[in-house]
C-alpha cells in the first residue's frame, strides 16, 4: 500500500492526486505501526497511529489551502508547473 | 622680524587645507579672497622679511629658524627648519611675488570654471610646497616640497580631467619626473650613508672636507642629484613631459611650468653647488646638457603651431641656459636668469592666456591681426618677448642672458663652443619669439575677440611688464658702468666666477654680438613670417621633426613604453596564475553539475528521496 502511494506520488501530476497519494502513504505507515504493535503486543503502535492521524489532518488542511492558492495563481493543478525554484 | 618666516609657509598651507575641505560650500567671492589673499599675505611677510634681511643681515648672511624635529631615529633626525640666505631669499621673493600676481590673474581668469575652489586649493598647496622646497634647511624637507610641487603639477595638468588627453598628459608628467625623483632619492640615501647628515650646509661642509675633488663618490652623488634636477627642470633626456603639460589651465602653465617649479632643478644644483664643484666631470655634463637642451628646444619652438607649446619649448630652452650657467660655475648668473625668466615668462603665459580666452584658439596659424583688438596683450607680448629675446639695454632678459653668455667664455669650464652655442640659442630665441608675435598679432585677422579682460588681469600684466623691464637693472655689468648688485648679494653663498679666459672675447664683444644676434633674429623672423608672407606652415622633414620635438616621444614610446607594455601583458598570464585559476575552474564545474539536480520539480525531489531511502535500506540490509 505504501508503494502504491509512492508510485501515485511520482506519476500523477495533479496536485489533488499528489495529496491523496501522500495520505495513502501515511495510512500505509500507520497500518504498519498497528500491525507491528499487534505482532509484538505493544501499545506504542496504537499511540504512533494517533500521532500520524493528527499530523495527517494538519497536513491535509495546509495542503488543501496550498492547492487553492496555487490554483488561484496558476489556474492549473500541475505540480511540474511549480518549478520556479529551478536552480 | 625674521622669526615670522614660518608664517610665509604656514599661510598658504592653511588656506589650501581650508579650500580643500570647505571650498565647495563657500561662495566664490570667499574662495577668491582666501585663495589669492593667502598668497598676498605671504608675499607681504616675505617683503617685510627681505627688508629686515637687507637692512640688518644676520650673522654669516644666513638665518635658521628651527621649528621642531621631524623624527628621531638613531643618527637620523631631520628637522623641520627653515633656512634663509640670499639665494633662498631671492627664490622666495620670486615665488611669492610672481605667485601672487598669477593668483590675482586667476581670480578673474578662472571665474567661470566649475572647479574654482579646487583650482585655488591646488594652487595654494603648490605655492606652499614650493616655499617649503626653497626654505628647507635639510634635503629631506626639500624633498618633501619637491614631491609636493610634483603632486600639484600632476593635479593641475589634469585639472580638466574630463578630457582623456589631459589626464594622459598629467600621467606622463608624473611618470617622467618620477625617473628624476628616484635618482634624487637615491642621491639622498647615498649622502646620508656616507656623510651621516642631510642638513644642506652640513652636507656641503663635510663633503668638502671628506671627499677629494673628482673622487668617485662625489661624482656619484652629484650625478644622482643631477638626475633629479634634470627630471624636474625638463632637461634632456627627461624634457618630454613639459610641452604636454600645457594641457592645464594657463595660469598653471605660467606659475608651475614656466616661472617656478621647473626651476627647482636649477635651485637644487645652486643650493648644493659644492658637491658639483667636487665633481668636475658632472659639472661639465650639466653644461653640456644645458647647451644641448637649449638648442634642441629652441629649434622645436620654431616649428610649433600651438602658442602655449612655443612658450613651453622656450621655457625648456631658457632653463637650458640656466643649466649651462650652472655647469660653467656661473652660479649667480643662473639665479639672475632664473629671476628675470620668471618675470617675462609668467608675463608671456598670462598674455597668452588673455589671447586664448579672447579668441578660443591656440593655433598661431589661425590667429593674426590681433594687435588692435588686444592692445594690452599685444604690448605684453612685445615687452615679454623682447625680454625673452634679449632686447639690448632695455629689457631684463638682455642683462641676464648676456652675463651667462660672457661667462660661458670666461669661466673655468668655458670654451668658445659654449659661447657659440649660447649665441646660436640667442638667435633662435629671437627668431621664434618674433615668429610667434608676428603670426599672432600681424597679418590678416582670422579670429575675432569674444571676451575682454578685466581689472585683475590688467594689473597682473602691467606689473609683470614693469618687472620684465626693470628686473635686469639689479645686476648690470660693470663694463657699462653698472653695479652687479645681485651677484654681489649672492656671492656670500655662491662663489663668484673665476675669470680664467681673458682673451679675444670680452664682455663688450659679447654684449655687442648678443645685440646683433637679437636684431638678426628679428629681421629673419620678419622676412620669414612677416605680414607679407603666405601664412601656411611648411611641411618639410625638418619642420615635422621639430614639431614633434625631435621625435623624443616616438623614441621613448618604442624604447620604453612598448617593451614595458609587452612585459606587463606577458606577466599578466604567468605560471602563478595557473593553479589559482584552475581552482576557480574546478569550482565552476562543480557548480554546473550540482545545478542540474535543482530542477524545481517536487516529483523529481520525491524520486530522489525514494531512491535515497532504497539505497540506504539496501546498505543497511546487505552490508552487515
Amino acid at each position: 500500500m505504501f508503494l502504491l502511494g509512492l508510485v501515485g506520488l511520482l506519476t500523477r501530476r495533479n496536485l489533488i492526486f499528489t495529496l491523496m497519494s501522500i495520505e495513502i502513504m501515511l495510512n500505509a505507515s500507520g497500518l504498519a505501526f498497528i500491525a507491528a504493535g499487534a505482532r509484538w503486543a505493544q501499545p506504542d503502535g496504537q499511540v504512533m497511529f494517533l500521532f500520524i492521524l493528527a499530523m495527517a489532518a494538519a497536513e491535509v488542511s495546509i495542503g488543501l489551502a496550498f492547492v487553492l492558492l496555487f490554483h488561484k495563481r496558476q489556474l492549473a493543478l500541475d505540480v511540474d508547473a511549480a518549478s520556479e525554484m529551478r536552480g | 622680524m625674521l622669526q615670522l618666516l614660518w608664517l610665509v609657509v604656514a599661510i598658504p598651507f592653511v588656506s589650501a587645507a581650508l579650500l580643500a575641505l570647505f571650498g565647495s560650500s563657500l561662495p566664490r567671492r570667499v574662495v577668491a579672497i582666501l585663495g589669492a589673499g593667502s598668497i598676498g599675505l605671504s608675499t607681504f611677510f616675505t617683503l617685510l622679511i627681505s627688508a629686515a634681511f637687507l637692512i640688518s643681515p644676520p650673522a654669516d648672511n644666513a638665518y635658521v629658524l628651527h621649528l621642531w624635529t621631524w623624527m628621531s631615529s638613531g643618527e637620523f633626525h631631520p628637522e623641520i627648519a627653515l633656512y634663509l640666505d640670499p639665494v633662498s631669499l631671492l627664490m622666495l621673493l620670486v615665488v611669492t611675488f610672481v605667485g601672487f600676481l598669477i593668483h590675482l590673474y586667476s581670480v578673474e581668469y578662472m571665474r567661470n570654471d566649475e572647479g574654482y575652489a579646487r583650482f585655488f586649493a591646488y594652487m595654494n598647496l603648490f605655492v606652499a610646497s614650493m616655499i617649503t622646497l626653497v626654505l628647507a634647511n635639510n634635503l629631506l624637507l626639500l624633498y618633501l616640497g619637491w614631491e609636493g610641487v610634483g603632486l600639484c603639477s600632476f593635479l593641475l595638468i589634469g585639472f580638466w580631467y574630463r578630457e582623456p588627453q589631459n589626464v594622459r598628459a598629467a600621467g606622463k608628467a608624473f611618470i617622467v619626473t618620477r625617473f628624476g625623483d628616484t635618482a634624487f632619492a637615491l642621491g639622498l640615501f647615498l649622502l646620508f650613508t656616507r656623510l651621516g647628515t642631510l642638513d644642506i650646509q652640513e652636507v656641503m661642509h663635510r663633503a668638502a672636507v671628506q671627499w677629494s675633488p673628482g673622487s668617485g663618490i662625489a661624482v656619484e652623488a652629484a650625478a644622482l642629484l643631477l638626475g633629479g634636477a634634470v627630471g624636474k627642470s625638463a632637461q634632456l633626456p627627461l624634457q618630454t613631459w613639459l610641452p604636454d603639460a600645457m594641457a592645464g589651465p594657463t595660469p598653471t602653465s605660467a606659475l608651475i611650468h614656466a616661472a617656478t617649479m621647473v626651476t627647482a632643478g636649477v635651485y637644487l644644483i645652486a643650493r648644493t653647488h659644492v658637491l658639483f664643484t667636487l665633481a668636475p666631470s658632472i659639472q661639465f655634463l650639466v653644461a653640456l646638457i644645458g647647451a644641448a637642451t637649449m638648442l634642441l628646444a629652441a629649434f622645436s619652438a620654431l616649428a610649433q603651431r600651438d602658442m602655449k607649446r612655443v612658450l613651453a619649448y622656450s621655457t625648456i630652452s631658457q632653463i637650458g641656459y640656466m643649466f649651462l650657467a650652472l655647469g660653467l660655475g656661473a652660479w649667480s648668473a643662473a639665479m639672475f636668469h632664473f629671476m628675470t625668466h620668471a618675470f617675462f615668462k609668467a608675463l608671456l603665459f598670462l598674455a597668452a592666456g588673455v589671447v586664448i580666452h579672447a579668441v578660443h584658439e591656440q593655433d598661431l596659424y589661425r590667429m593674426g591681426g590681433l594687435r588692435k583688438e588686444l592692445r594690452l596683450a599685444f604690448w605684453s607680448f612685445v615687452i615679454g618677448g623682447s625680454a625673452l629675446a634679449g632686447l639690448p639695454l632695455i629689457t631684463a632678459g638682455f642683462f641676464s642672458k648676456d652675463l651667462i653668455l660672457w661667462q660661458s667664455w670666461a669661466g673655468p669650464n668655458g670654451s668658445a663652443w659654449f659661447w657659440i652655442a649660447g649665441m646660436t640659442g640667442a638667435l633662435l630665441t629671437s627668431l621664434y619669439t618674433f615668429r610667434m608675435i608676428l603670426l599672432a598679432f600681424y597679418g590678416p585677422q582670422q579670429a575675432h575677440v569674444k571676451a575682454v579682460s578685466g581689472v585683475a588681469v590688467r594689473i597682473s600684466l602691467i606689473v609683470l611688464c614693469f618687472l620684465s623691464v626693470v628686473g635686469g637693472y639689479v645686476d648690470t655689468p660693470p663694463d657699462f658702468g653698472g653695479v652687479p648688485a645681485l651677484s654681489n648679494f649672492l656671492n656670500s653663498v655662491l662663489p663668484p666666477l673665476e675669470e680664467l679666459h681673458v682673451g679675444p672675447i670680452n664682455e663688450t664683444i659679447t654684449a655687442l654680438s648678443a645685440s646683433t644676434v637679437f636684431a638678426l633674429g628679428l629681421g629673419l623672423a620678419y622676412l620669414l613670417f612677416g605680414p607679407q608672407r603666405s601664412r601656411l606652415p611648411a611641411h618639410n622633414f625638418l619642420e615635422r621633426l621639430w614639431l614633434a620635438g625631435w621625435g623624443f616621444d616616438w623614441l621613448y614610446d618604442k624604447l620604453f613604453v612598448r617593451p614595458f607594455q609587452w612585459l606587463t601583458r606577458k606577466s599578466a598570464r604567468d605560471m602563478v596564475d595557473v593553479p589559482i585559476n584552475g581552482l576557480a575552474q574546478v569550482t565552476i564545474l562543480g557548480y554546473r553539475a550540482l545545478r542540474l539536480t535543482q530542477t524545481g520539480r517536487v516529483r523529481w525531489y520525491a524520486t530522489g528521496l525514494a531512491m535515497g531511502t532504497v539505497v540506504i535500506l539496501a546498505i543497511a540490509l546487505f552490508v552487515h
